[in-house]
């Protein structure tokens, strides 16, 4: 009961901080651009056009869902700190855990939301535009929705954890775009480098899955790029399906995984937290 | 009188600070304390041990039947605090931050949202919480502290920031809960003000526990002399009256007043003395020591610790 009074007034809060608005237009209007400019090449006829636009989309997923997803996290507990209102918040009859778990419920609903409202506006379009979609295009497209919401969670979680260990706001930014950067963008150069040197000779396929799982927006890469025979084709990604044997409940297992880990470790933390 | 507060030998270190060294006391239902010292003698540290946000180093807490320390925060149901500069969500709206405190209480949404008319904030309780000033920040404040009838009240610096009409409705409020059986607790800089309302004085001074008691058992312990003004006819400059005894301090005020630090002892027999027939005293005034002055015996006579 507690965790949901807490949810109920952080989406309150984000509807009139316009975090909810500013994050359904920027995705909605990236998706729909996505759909049209990145359609050109194989035609809006094209059998298969969903399925392109799922190989683009996930791709503007990987770099702006983390990010969106830290921003309105880094601060929930050290802001919180910081302004004072947690101070008062924690005087009354509600646990530690309970307040982190309401705090997350609360802003995985505004992700949510912003997804698939934004994502859904360009399945809706192409639909609208005449594209011809069959079922197995609309059920990646769905999987693809809902894996983003995932890595949302993911990155929420890890927002909470840096915020309940950090001292203050400032320092809680600069760890999650730090993240963000190396887990978005070096991390997989830093693979692809060690890839090209290594010439297959010692990174066996067993130690790249290892490599791959310890990555959630590679996860994340794997499950929406691979999972799909249609998707995997257009994705270029057909050559590695073959290679790694990480099948989709376990990448799911992995996200889910990605996803507990940090939020009951920051649970740890900020039960420790002395205000 | 049951406890509703209990803290026994409890000591607080930050690094190697000490913010709060071995403080035992107990509260009573009913009571109204006030928490007397200056800035940085323990007093906000005191009430967030009680509210269990940060965990004592040595000793032993509970605050109605809870060991806050713990995480256990049952109790709290009953309890209401106003923190000093008490911050709220500014997008929230005063009726929304009411009515988010009240479901967290489990508490009649209704009945809380009365509170705001009490503090004076019902045409405003509309309005986003980012908009009001500090007074009606702090109007609010009480407001929340005030929900579900708490059994302990903590206010820290209560009425900072209140106009003297609202101050008044304050106390007024925080007597109606105490002939209730409700602990307030309340700590502040505004002495004078406290001294008809506290039952009791707690001191405290570089985070120990200088002096506990009633505001005349205070006085009593102190044994600050009381100041009679005497208003004397007929009195040469430099003449003193017949009647003074030789061991009196005295000061000629103005002329015909003249000022005597009298001893508790010496009181009622100065008093018999000045008069008896034949003085030529025309009015006196009794000027008990005020908090201010006991606080500041308290302080004086611990000196600083190590």
């Amino acid at each position: 009961m507690n965790p949901a009074i807490v949810a109920a007034k952080e989406i309150q809060q984000a509807v009139r901080n316009r975090w909810v608005l500013a994050a359904t237009l920027l995705l909605a209007g990236l998706a729909l651009s996505l759909t049209f400019l990145g359609s050109a090449p194989t035609g809006s006829v094209g059998v298969r056009a969903l399925d392109v636009i799922i190989v683009s989309l996930s791709s503007l997923t990987i770099f702006l869902i983390p990010l969106i997803a830290l921003l309105i996290s880094h601060d929930a507990i050290v802001g919180d700190m910081e302004r004072g209102t947690m101070l008062l918040l924690l005087s009354y009859p509600v646990a530690r855990w309970q307040v982190l778990l309401g705090k997350f419920l609360g802003h995985l609903a505004v992700l949510a939301f912003a997804t698939c409202l934004g994502y859904g506006v360009a399945a809706a379009a192409l639909m609208a535009s005449g594209s011809r979609i069959d079922n197995d295009s609309l059920a990646a497209f769905s999987a693809m929705i809902g894996s983003s919401v995932l890595l949302g969670a993911i990155f929420v979680a890890i927002g909470y954890l840096v915020s309940a260990m950090v001292r203050d706001r400032g320092t809680a930014a600069g760890v999650c775009i730090g993240l963000w950067l190396l887990l978005v963008l070096i991390y997989d150069m830093a693979l692809l480098g060690l890839l090209a040197l290594d010439q297959g000779r010692n990174i066996s396929a067993g130690v790249l899955n290892a490599i791959l799982l310890f990555n959630p927006t590679d996860v994340y890469r794997l499950l929406n790029l691979t999972g799909f025979v249609n998707v995997s084709m257009f994705a270029g990604m057909a050559g590695l399906t073959q290679n790694t044997s990480l099948s989709a409940p376990t990448l799911l297992a992995a996200l889910i995984l990605w996803t507990l880990v940090p939020l009951g470790l920051a649970a740890l933390a900020f039960s420790r937290r002395e205000l | 009188m049951t406890p509703t507060v209990h803290i026994a030998g409890v000591t607080k270190h930050y690094g190697c600070i000490a913010a709060v060294t071995d403080v035992s006391f107990e509260l009573g239902e009913g009571e109204t304390v006030a928490l007397i010292g200056h800035n940085g003698a323990g007093k906000t540290t005191l009430m967030k041990l009680m509210l269990g946000l940060i965990r004592p180093t040595r000793g032993s807490i509970e605050v109605l039947g809870d060991n806050p320390g713990a995480g256990q925060f049952e109790g709290r149901r009953r309890l209401g605090y106003l923190p000093e500069n008490v911050s709220l969500d500014a997008a929230l709206t005063g009726r929304e931050t009411q009515t988010f405190y009240a479901k967290l209480k489990r508490e009649p949404v209704a009945k809380a949202l009365e509170l705001l008319d009490m503090v004076g904030l019902g045409t405003a309780g509309a309005r986003r919480v980012g908009t009001y000033s500090k007074g009606m920040r702090q109007r609010l404040g009480l407001a929340q502290a005030l929900i579900g009838r708490p059994r302990v009240l903590l206010l820290d610096e209560p009425t900072s920031g209140l106009d003297p009409e609202l101050r008044q409705t304050f106390y007024e409020a925080m007597q109606q809960l105490a002939a209730e059986g409700t602990t307030v607790l309340l700590s502040s800089h505004a002495l004078t003000e406290l001294e008809e309302r506290a039952g009791r004085v707690i001191i405290m001074n570089h985070g120990i526990k200088v002096a506990d008691g009633s505001i005349s058992g205070l006085r009593r312990l102190a044994r600050l002399p009381t100041r009679i003004r005497l208003k004397v006819s007929g009195l040469e400059s430099g003449e003193v009256p017949a009647w003074l005894p030789t061991s009196a301090q005295f000061r000629r005020l103005n002329g015909h007043i003249v000022e005597i630090d009298a001893a508790p002892d010496q009181k009622i027999d100065l008093l018999h003395r000045a008069t008896a027939e034949g003085t030529s005293v025309e009015d006196l005034d009794v000027v008990p020591p005020s908090l201010d002055e006991v606080y500041a015996h308290f302080l004086k006579s611990t000196g600083t610790p190590q």
